[in-house]
């Protein structure tokens, strides 16, 4: 079967600063893959060059290939590149603050997608945004679609980009920290209209999240990166169940849990290195209490169990 | 035992808008909180946006003031206190902001940030101390010519707690220092709040989101819904009784795929502050409501020692 996304090997660079290392993922149809890391892991770029859009921050692709359902996007013209998002890629961008223009009403930016992308007329348009903003149960759709982005608060912002990410009938969402914004009760009826979208409509869904919790909440794969790298990939069970890298586990810690001692909770010590200073060998060796000399030599991703992991001392832990 | 901070029946009200052609609204940002807190305590507010914790926060330092209530600390009264002995107050209050990014002045050096609180209360600022106040944070005593663009959200936000503790205050508040920050960053910062409490020992009120991470960090818990308090737990463990409180803690997400919820999330949204509804403010959210919730404001229970105001508690 071909991946609906599938990333081999993708390093990407900005003028001379390699930022992605050998980044490998798929997300297959139906299936809901946690790309998780915390900030300056490389989650984001990863996204941005699965959409193809390295350009606009002056980043390219120097080796690998990005597929979209078996396509090489650095095969396309701009034109087909520029067709395919939107259209066959809806995108759910981290702070819905800023992703709805504040002087043109709901209705309207959500009706362009449609119209744009799907050559519907105006009337077409506005019915399919009704019908949308129904289905991510917006009471009084026909008043929202009238609104100005200022008069919703931030959950039911967060759906209407979610509705705007829809309306072009897209098969892939890519969804870059949808609940980072929003309240605890709120970011749970967005993961579960985002997890019910999946099942009901066949979508396959890349949720980009720095917060494990959600990942095993919702995700049947999870690929963890650090530093540019993919540190582990593999099912979200045997993940949780036994982290075989040590950052996967560090990363699960730092989630307060019920019947947790006081002083359990420690973070994962210092910070993600810049791309600038990326340490030589392995890149979490500096934050890891596994760390030896074998750590100085560059760990490949290797298989383990159903998944993929990159550390000398995997094995050394559980 | 008397407790370092008593809050008495305090409220808030906001006024809004009003032009030339609208009358000005009013809400209750804070209704009717009450509240003590012990020395050495950690006590923590959580509820959603809007729910008037970070009023709370700056009623409790007096950065705003109250529309009616008082605030006892160590048995002077906080909200009738002239300027001079509030300015005195506050050496040993003290408050960490949410947000890194904006709460430090982008012009200053650290070492300039360090040394107003210092300026503010008209003290000479001790030798050594700006590197002492940053390595009791975690921060290398080099950064001290840094300015806050140069360092990560993790390093401002510990540059705030470092600020904050300049004058060694009995009391802090802390209105959500680690919503900006990554999980990874987060747990560090709570570790290093934990720390300094027992080395200083320092008495918290811990705003959150985040009922999971108050569950873990906190002796006490308040629950805030709509400006009013709705539950108080008495201890982080104990079974939530308000529906609201279940609610929230049915929307944390734990990190064990083994332990998947069939989400039922809370549906609907906060009503507007402005046009409360009468009776209970969560019944249009609840499942539990029945006819004398849409009437009758529940009262939280004084007599027990699990407070909650609800008319059908669990």
């Amino acid at each position: 079967m071909t991946a609906l996304l599938e990333l081999s090997e993708v390093n990407v660079a900005i003028g001379t600063t390699a930022l992605l290392d050998r980044i490998s993922l798929r997300v297959d149809k139906g299936q809901i893959l946690g790309l998780v890391g915390e900030s300056g892991s490389g989650k984001s770029l990863t996204a941005t060059a699965a959409m193809g859009l390295l350009p606009l921050i002056g980043g390219r692709v120097t080796a690998g290939t990005v597929r979209f359902d078996g396509q090489d996007l650095a095969a396309m013209t701009d034109r087909q590149r520029r067709a395919l998002r939107g259209r066959r890629i809806g995108f759910v961008s981290q702070n819905p603050m800023t992703a709805l223009d504040p002087v043109q009403r709901i209705g309207e930016q959500v009706d362009v997608v449609s119209r744009l992308h799907l050559g519907l007329s105006r009337q077409a348009a506005r019915t399919r945004t009704l019908d949308l903003l129904t289905q991510l149960r917006i009471p009084e759709a026909a008043a929202v679609a009238e609104s100005w982005p200022h008069q919703l608060s931030g959950g039911m912002k967060q759906r209407i980009v979610i509705a705007m990410a829809l309306a072009g009938d897209p098969d892939l969402i890519i969804a870059d920290e949808p609940t980072t914004a929003l309240d605890v009760t709120v970011q749970a009826q967005i993961i579960q209209i985002l997890g019910a979208l999946v099942r009901d409509r066949g979508l396959a869904l890349l949720l980009i999240t720095h917060d494990m919790g959600v990942v095993a909440q919702v995700c049947d794969r999870v690929t963890v990166l650090y530093a540019g790298r993919v540190a582990e990939e593999g099912p979200v069970g045997p993940i949780f169940a036994a982290p075989a890298h040590p950052y996967t586990a560090a990363l699960i810690g730092c989630i307060p849990q019920e019947g947790m001692e006081k002083g359990a909770l420690k973070g994962i010590p210092g910070t993600v290195p810049s791309a600038l200073a990326f340490p030589s060998g392995c890149r979490f060796g500096p934050r890891c209490a596994r760390a030896d000399a074998a750590c100085q030599q560059v760990p490949q991703l290797r298989s383990r169990g159903q998944g993929l992991v990159a550390c000398h001392h995997a094995e050394d832990g559980a | 035992m008397t407790p370092l901070i008593q809050i008495d029946a305090l409220s808030k009200r906001f006024r809004s808008g009003g032009g030339l052609l609208s009358r000005p609204r009013t809400m209750l940002a804070v209704r009717d909180v009450s509240l003590s807190i012990g020395k050495g305590e950690v006590v923590g507010v959580v509820g959603e946006s809007g729910c008037g914790k970070s009023t709370l926060a700056r009623l409790v330092l007096r950065l705003i003031e109250p529309t009616t209530g008082s605030i006892t600390f160590d048995g002077t009264e906080v909200t009738t206190l002239p300027p001079a002995a509030l300015r005195q107050l506050r050496r040993r209050i003290a408050m960490v902001f949410q947000d890194p990014y904006s709460s430090l002045d982008p012009r200053y050096t650290l070492a300039q940030v360090l040394a107003e609180p210092y300026q503010v209360q008209r003290q000479k600022l001790p030798a050594e101390s700006v590197a002492e106040m940053l390595s009791a944070v975690g921060l290398p005593e080099g950064l001290a010519q840094s300015h806050p663009h140069q360092l990560s959200g993790g390093q401002r936000q510990r540059v705030g707690i470092a600020r904050a503790l300049a004058m060694r205050p009995d009391f802090v508040v802390l209105d959500e220092p680690t919503a900006s920050l990554d999980v990874s960053i987060q747990a560090q910062i709570i570790a290093l709040l934990e720390d300094l409490r027992d080395r200083m020992g320092l008495t918290y009120l811990f705003i959150s989101h985040d009922l999971g991470l108050v569950r873990y960090f906190c002796d006490r818990i308040v629950v805030m819904y709509l400006g009013a308090v709705v539950e108080v737990l008495p201890e982080p463990r104990a079974a939530p009784r308000h529906p609201y409180t279940v609610a929230l803690i049915q929307s944390g997400f734990v990190p064990d795929p083994a332990k998947r919820r069939d989400l039922t999330p809370l549906q609907g949204e906060i009503p507007s502050p402005f046009a409360l509804p009468p009776g209970c403010a969560f019944a249009s959210r609840c499942g539990f409501a029945s006819s004398r919730c849409r009437t009758e404001t529940p009262k939280l229970s004084q007599d027990s020692t699990h407070p909650v105001a609800c008319h059908h508690p669990l």
